[in-house]
């Protein structure tokens, strides 16, 4: 995850309060989300930006997670996303992103 | 009536000395004393091996994309027989060449070579299809001592194969915008820039006086402490190409500024403002080895190793030439939003309701044209492919594609990542000159091809922008009717009855 996004969320958490924050992402592979997932929750895997070593406990959710699509008016979730979850693996991201907040995700 | 693409050319500048000296990440991974630099200079490719490398050969246009898909990947493990550095329009030029060709469009000083360096090239120079109309110009050079003392002195240095040759010096003491790694950025930019338009009027038989306007639309920016993207690139490369009655100005949009500018061409072209508009994009000193920590994680050739550049002719309809469709433009606007839906949306699929025509209407289309083997090993996936499976997929939602269609439409429709990524460079334009000529054979009826930047780089917005442009067969100038006599006396009559009803209403 970008050094200067990582800064926005620890930002965003301690001036809202961890628990009142949700990371939403939009990562186009798995692996790719799990680490943005992991680093918002857990800690920057990296070890290269902000939060390396901060654990945020952050509850956090892909765009097509079924969880996310629920709650999302259909006509605006079509509009949007529709096309994307052609596009994308959703099983493979959805699982990975849920597996991630089962293991790290405090709120 | 529609202007043409009457010409285009492509070419690559092999600099691995320039990519270790002035490429972002190298800088970077330098700066933090890593052992990436030494593990970099191991997978250093030679001149040689870039000229076989099919990608390169498709980009200068030896081959045709269509001929690279079916080339077994990895690439750089499959050279290409019967490569050539040069190409009907185009060329890969070696480092060694393009040192002579930046003193050559360097109007300051400010590129110093060796004298040894320089005598040592006059065979080269005199073989050179570009520069040996130069030769005059080449200045003599200098001592390896003075050499020293200007890179002492902040300057950056030019080496071949680790050896020193030259450097490029600050053009100012205090002013930034005038450091030395900027005038490095810059005049290789204006010179990879001058070698595409040399190409674009010598292997198209163009008269290069008759060329009235130049849009330069690459991603850097020149200018000083006061105005620092002043431009004005256009201007500056169109001196050195010997366009002695051109002006120009710069568009800049980042990835998307070659599309914009194709569109402005055309505009103006279309207008009967200029007869004859050249576009033009330099190569990215920035941008080389980009990707570098990857490429030596995997233990591959740093393929980022070109500078890319390239040049279209947008002239007056000739009845031949592929026209560009200015009536089927697509664009980001500012209420569009950001999902990459409402993206395809808008730069694709929104120009070809306007027109009455569908997704599967047009042949071919040319997005963002990386090479795969560049992105895939740094994590961004093939990005061509990753465009055409979203253009299928509006095609589903639109109802003009089912499913099982997809990726039979991503085939025929797509076209495999051939460019290197220098931003701009593989932005749309990479596929204009296949375009044309697969639209000239009766290949192909027509191409879209789309721009996309990334503005929020800039800081200055969080908006996303792109445009599109279609370019079709052209269906001919058709003859106008003679009006003869008998046809003028007939509409006077027949006004002049209309004239005496009126007054007789009265």
């Amino acid at each position: 995850m970008d050094l200067e996004i990582q800064q926005r969320v620890k930002d965003m958490a301690e001036k809202y309060g961890p628990e009142n924050v949700i990371v939403m992402l939009g990562s186009a592979e798995a692996e790719a989300a799990g680490l943005a997932a992991e680093t918002v929750s857990n800690g920057d895997p990296t070890y290269a930006g902000p939060l390396a070593g901060v654990s945020l406990g952050l509850a956090v959710y892909h765009i097509l997670e079924p969880e996310v699509k629920a709650e999302i008016d259909p006509t605006v979730y079509d509009n949007e996303v529709g096309m994307m979850e052609m596009v994308l693996d959703v099983d493979a991201i959805s699982k990975e992103v849920k597996s991630i907040r089962e293991q790290y995700s405090k709120y | 009536m529609y202007p043409v693409i009457k010409a285009a050319s492509y070419i690559l500048v092999h600099t691995p000395n320039i990519m270790i000296e002035g490429g972002t990440t190298q800088q970077l991974e330098r700066d933090s004393q890593s052992d990436y630099m030494d593990q970099a200079l191991k997978h250093i490719r030679s001149f040689q091996e870039a000229v076989l490398y099919a990608p390169n050969q498709a980009y200068i246009g030896n081959i045709t994309p269509e001929v690279l898909e079916n080339i077994p990947r990895p690439w750089y493990k499959n050279p290409l027989d019967n490569s050539s550095r040069y190409s009907k329009h185009g060329e890969i030029m070696p480092e060694d060449e393009f040192y002579i060709l930046m003193q050559i469009c360097d109007s300051f000083d400010l590129v110093k070579l060796d004298k040894d360096f320089v005598e040592n090239m006059a065979s080269k120079i005199s073989q050179h299809p570009v520069l040996r109309d130069y030769a005059d110009k080449i200045k003599p050079g200098i001592n390896k001592g003075e050499i020293e003392a200007f890179i002492g002195n902040g300057a950056v240095p030019l080496r071949i194969n680790g050896n020193l040759v030259g450097c490029v010096r600050k053009a100012h003491d205090k002013d930034i915008n005038l450091s030395s790694h900027v005038m490095l950025e810059n005049i290789a930019t204006k010179a990879s820039a001058v070698l595409a338009l040399r190409h674009l009027v010598q292997d198209n038989n163009i008269d290069a006086d008759s060329i009235e306007y130049v849009i330069e639309c690459s991603e850097e920016a020149c200018g000083d402490m006061n105005q620092r993207g002043g431009g004005n690139f256009a201007k500056a490369v169109a001196e050195i190409a010997g366009f002695s009655n051109a002006t120009g100005s710069d568009t800049r949009a980042f990835c998307a500024g070659p599309t914009h500018a194709l569109i402005n061409a055309s505009a103006l072209v279309k207008a009967g403002i200029y007869k004859n508009v050249a576009i033009v994009g330099g190569g990215a000193v920035a941008k080389l080895g980009m990707n570098g920590r990857d490429h030596v994680k995997n233990d591959m050739p740093l393929l980022e190793d070109v500078l890319g550049g390239f040049a279209i002719l947008v002239s007056e309809n000739d009845g031949i030439n592929p026209i560009v469709n200015t009536d089927i433009i697509g664009r980001h606007t500012v209420k569009t939003g950001s999902s990459p839906q409402q993206v395809i949306q808008s730069i694709v699929a929104d120009p070809l309701d306007r027109a009455g025509m569908s997704l599967t209407d047009i042949d071919k289309y040319s997005v963002e044209m990386q090479n795969p083997e560049i992105t895939e090993p740094a994590g961004a996936g093939d990005v061509p492919k990753s465009n055409y499976k979203m253009i299928a997929a509006l095609a589903v939602k639109k109802g003009q594609l089912t499913r099982a269609e997809m990726d039979g439409f991503i085939d025929a429709h797509g076209l495999p990542g051939f460019a290197p990524t220098q931003g701009h460079i593989p932005s749309g334009v990479p596929y204009v000159g296949p375009a044309r000529e697969a639209i000239l054979s009766g290949e192909i009826k027509n191409a879209m091809i789309i721009g996309k930047g990334s503005l929020f780089l800039g800081r200055m917005t969080n908006q996303f922008d792109g445009v599109s442009v279609v370019l079709s067969k052209n269906p001919g100038i058709a003859e106008e009717s003679p009006i003869n006599e008998d046809k003028i006396r007939k509409i006077i009559a027949s006004a002049l009855r209309d004239l005496a009803s009126h007054l007789g209403e009265d």
